[in-house]
């Protein structure tokens, strides 16, 4: 099981991106996640292509599904997928879907792209691993802000954060997509987690906050990124 | 250890029969939201089996996601509340954070649809085994007795896959304990009645189905097809008589017999929003 790898170049996974999305330049909206996603497979979690179920790899829940170029894009870069398999995206047949599905993606642990089932899904897992006894490792999940709305969020957080749930993170893309919005870093504290407001582009800002100490507290990591344009 | 206990209700039978699988079960672990955490054996259970017993408050839309992500780590999550809270409030986490994660559960609900008619429609699920019919995959058991319901139990938690089990305060005298359609009384093969878990034992009291022949089920998804073809004559009459909404079978009873001319006959409860508290029998 890999823990540092080299890092990945931006360019090179901009490049793949363009195998897909044929753009050679992407959006903001395109790359919310990608800098949260690179430094989570570069520096943080444990995963191992050449073993995508090792029980105790550390579990990626995409709960943002929507837009899963970025997504893609690192899985390739680093092994889970090949990058010949990029150009099928989005087609019909292909493994590749506008969201991405645990059943038929290497490395994708939760098929997602409604809103609001990621995070109940991550902490049954942490939950889980708990049970099994497996101590190690840990369950990383991606939100996005707007995606905060939904209830089933607020049951799961009220409920991790009440439970010592330290092998649980929660890291929100904050792109200013909610209507409505509020305090995304105290939503987790009032219940009971740690939490930090961190530049969703600053990678070595980032790796301190996913790797931050949080022994008996799960943690949410809100990663700022662009406003979405409106 | 085993708990020996006679259960009087389907209820105490589950909870038992839980409660031994998690003593003796690796992969399982009982989900709750509330409901049934103080019923015994559960607390000592859940003082017994630190962390085998999970309460999530009253979250029912947690309780189904968080039993997705347990199994997703190879654990056999049984989860239980009342059935409106159980497979109609969560219904979407049924379809995504069960089925397209492609893992497996086993729900086990109360209530059925108006075991407890003085406290009115909200605790009523007449539509449950309608509505988790709609998803693929799933094993729907409707016990008739505690001891099918501790025996369905049981074997729903050693098992794999998708799993539905609707108890009720409702039961027959006996229990039956086979697999698919059980013949209970040789009667017309043109006249054939199916009754589903606790309404048998007033299929067999009703005048109006005295000469038919009586098959019993526990089961209802999937449907024994081949045991109703294998029952029935050339050109039957095929009464269902389900404990919730009239007309749930009537697609897998069709397809059942579309190979020869039949008559279908649904008989179950209304479909209807109810604003009566009490007097919801089936009419046979």
């Amino acid at each position: 099981m890999t823990t540092v790898r080299p890092p990945t170049d931006p360019a090179e996974l901009h490049r793949l991106m363009s195998l897909m999305t044929g753009d050679e330049k992407h959006s903001a909206a395109a790359t919310s996640t990608l800098d949260v996603l690179q430094v989570l497979y570069d520096r943080v979690l444990r995963v191992d292509p050449a073993h995508p179920d090792d029980p105790v790899r550390d579990r990626f829940l995409l709960s943002k599904g929507h837009g899963p170029m970025a997504y893609y894009a690192v899985l390739a870069a680093h092994g889970f997928l090949d990058e010949s398999e990029l150009a099928t995206w989005a087609r019909p047949g292909s493994r590749l879907g506008l969201h991405p599905d645990r059943v038929l993606v290497p490395g994708v642990e939760i098929g997602s792209g409604s809103l609001g089932h990621g995070l109940p899904l991550a902490v049954g897992t942490a939950l889980g691993l708990r049970i099994r006894g497996l101590t190690t490792p840990r369950v990383v999940v991606l939100v996005g802000d707007a995606e905060l709305d939904e209830g089933s969020n607020h049951e799961a957080i009220a409920y991790a954060g009440r439970s010592g749930m330290a092998n649980l993170t929660t890291v929100v893309v904050d792109n200013a997509s909610a209507t409505h919005r509020g305090d995304l870093a105290e939503l987790f504290l009032v219940e009971g987690w740690r939490a930090i407001t961190v530049d969703g582009r600053d990678h070595d800002v980032l790796e301190t906050a996913l790797t931050a100490a949080h022994d008996d507290r799960p943690l949410a990591v809100v990663a700022v990124v662009e406003p979405k344009e409106s | 250890m085993t708990t020996a206990i006679a259960a009087t209700t389907m209820r105490e039978a589950f909870l038992h029969a839980a409660a031994d699988a998690v003593d003796a079960d690796d992969r399982a672990v009982l989900v709750l939201a509330d409901i049934s955490a103080g019923a015994d054996p559960v607390p000592a259970l859940a003082r017994r089996r630190p962390g085998r017993v999970v309460n999530v408050g009253i979250r029912e839309q947690l309780l189904l996601g968080l039993a997705g992500g347990l199994a997703l780590t190879g654990l056999r999550p049984v989860v239980h509340s009342y059935a409106p809270f159980l497979v109609e409030r969560p219904y979407e986490a049924l379809k995504l954070d069960l089925g397209h994660q492609d893992v497996g559960a086993v729900l086990v609900s109360i209530g059925a649809s108006y075991d407890q008619p003085g406290i009115g429609r909200t605790h009523e699920a007449p539509e449950d085994v309608a509505v988790v019919d709609t998803l693929p995959g799933w094993t729907i058991h409707v016990p008739g007795h505690p001891e099918e319901a501790d025996r369905l139990v049981r074997e729903s938690i050693a098992g794999e896959g998708l799993v539905y089990v609707r108890l009720s305060s409702a039961s027959n005298a006996a229990p039956h304990h086979g697999a698919g359609l059980q013949t209970i009384r040789v009667g017309s093969p043109d006249d054939v009645v199916v009754a589903v878990g606790p309404t048998l034992d007033r299929v067999l009291a009703a005048d109006r189905f005295r000469g038919a022949t009586v098959l019993y089920t526990s089961t209802v998804r999937p449907f024994d097809a081949a045991g109703l073809r294998a029952a029935v004559g050339e050109v039957p009459t095929v009464t269902m008589v389900e404990p919730y909404l009239e007309g749930t079978s009537a697609r897998v009873v069709d397809e059942a017999l579309s190979d020869r001319p039949h008559r279908t006959v649904m008989i179950g409860h209304p479909r209807e929003e109810s604003h009566r508290y009490g007097g919801h029998d089936l009419t046979l």
